[in-house]
């Protein structure tokens, strides 16, 4: 059962206007059946800060990677872990999270391997309903377990992996890191410890869009019109084409997923989760070193 | 005879650690949470001073050190974070709570893999404890480059 969508003007210049909702449309619908509020941080503490009444935490971290293979969690373990938070197969599942909603579009990203139909964002996140002052608390909201069936994670429609990436030389990559981590002077983003990659640079021929471009001063997303200047004309996309996203570890590349997906209408994207940690790391893949995209080698 | 840069925990350190230890992954959370919240306030005389404040540059948000040694040779460690930043927050009242009040030498002893000992790397990402590493290491410097300073001068 689907909860209705927010008519707000804005989002209707969307490709998918279905899949975000404003904080005057959550406030009003908190409660309604079949909806669930989910809230997804970068600092996994910041839940138990307070949280929008009635959301359920998703911990990056803890909930949604296995714990031993550098891999998300099986079919399994996503039926457990939404299961026990309350989350059918039909509900709205409504995320939203701190800095830009960074890691609720992780989140969601993941929601959709595994297919789940009805998942949206929180325009703005955890930032716009705060500087609103809308109510926030650190009560546990009561939980009534669902039972989520197991399905199949399908990964390849919107996930590539180091060897798609060999493959796809010619069509376009975007790097969604700093300059600075994109051109090689660093491993992880300024003001971030350095994270043990070998080396420093980028794939070739990918073009250098920080992530955080996306989102609007008030961390809402930037109108439609903002972001085709940004991805079609500085980043050189054009509508049909197939892409490919990455970052360090997939996460930031999820948010400008979501841009591309479902607010640009680019059908086929997807998301390189493996990045830099893994191209970085890999023996005898190219790499560009400094700010120029660099040459497509041959796909191989 | 032992040499005096051996490692040591001191007792408030180890307690602190003891006592996460002893909780489910969950509970530790809400442990750290706990510290976050008892980050104290900086006494009225720093507070107009962020320029004796230095930048744990380390950490995924703004946090700031400031090392203090007392004439008797005891230090005390002040911080600060932001609020949206409880994680870091607890990281440094940890540090902050657990060596105050201990001599230049006993701080300088602090194993410096301590932030790996007190069972947060499951919980936390491993990244985010860098952070905590971080914080003790600036700690130390801190008091290195300050003694340095006072045997220079005497």
């Amino acid at each position: 059962m689907s909860v209705e969508l927010d008519p707000a003007p804005k989002f209707s210049e969307y490709a998918h206007p279905e899949r975000l909702v404003s904080t005057e449309w959550l406030a009003e619908h908190l409660g309604t059946p079949g909806l669930v509020v989910v809230e997804s941080d970068e600092d996994v503490l910041l839940y138990e800060t307070g949280h929008i009444p009635g959301a359920v935490k998703i911990d990056w971290h803890t909930d949604l990677n296995d714990p031993v293979e550098r891999d998300f969690i099986g079919s399994a373990g996503f039926a457990a872990m939404a299961g026990a938070k309350g989350i059918s197969r039909d509900s709205t599942v409504v995320i939203y999270g701190d800095k830009n909603n960074w890691w609720a579009a992780y989140a969601l990203w993941i929601f959709t391997l595994f297919g789940h139909e009805d998942v949206r964002l929180l325009d703005g996140g955890r930032d716009k309903w705060i500087a609103e002052g809308r109510e926030v608390t650190t009560d546990a909201p009561q939980l009534t377990p669902a039972d989520y069936p197991e399905v199949e994670r399908k990964d390849a429609p919107i996930r590539a992996f180091k060897e798609d990436v060999l493959a796809h030389f010619g069509s376009p990559l975007v790097d969604v890191r700093s300059p600075e981590e994109y051109s090689g002077e660093r491993l992880h983003m300024p003001a971030y410890p350095e994270e043990g990659a070998l080396r420093g640079g980028h794939i070739p021929s990918a073009a250098n869009v920080p992530w955080g471009r996306a989102a609007a001063s008030d961390a809402t997303f930037k109108s439609r019109d903002e972001l085709e200047a940004i991805y079609k004309g500085e980043a050189g996309l054009t509508d049909g084409d197939d892409v490919i996203a990455y970052c360090r570890i997939g996460e930031r590349s999820s948010h400008t997923w979501f841009v591309l997906k479902h607010l640009l209408g680019f059908e086929n994207v997807r998301n390189y989760d493996g990045s830099w940690v893994e191209w970085g790391n890999a023996v005898r893949v190219p790499i560009v070193f400094g700010s120029e995209p660099g040459q497509a080698p041959a796909p191989r | 005879m032992e040499v005096m840069t051996s490692s040591t925990v001191p007792a408030a350190l180890a307690e602190i650690r003891d006592d996460f230890l002893a909780l489910p992954q969950k509970e530790r959370l809400t442990l750290l949470l706990e510290f976050s919240n008892e980050l104290p306030e900086l006494p009225e005389r720093y507070q107009e001073h962020p320029d004796l404040f230095e930048r744990v540059v380390e950490c995924q948000s703004p946090v700031y050190i400031f090392v203090e040694i007392d004439d008797d040779d005891s230090v005390h460690l002040y911080a600060t974070a932001p609020r949206e930043s409880p994680t870091t927050r607890g990281f440094a009242s940890i540090l902050a709570q657990g060596l105050d009040g201990l001599s230049v030498d006993e701080v300088l002893a602090i194993p410096d893999d301590y932030p790996q000992s007190i069972g947060l790397t499951e919980a936390v990402s491993p990244l985010r404890i860098r952070g905590m590493t971080a914080l003790l290491a600036r700690t130390k410097r801190q008091i290195r480059a300050r003694r340095g300073d006072a045997a220079s001068a005497g």
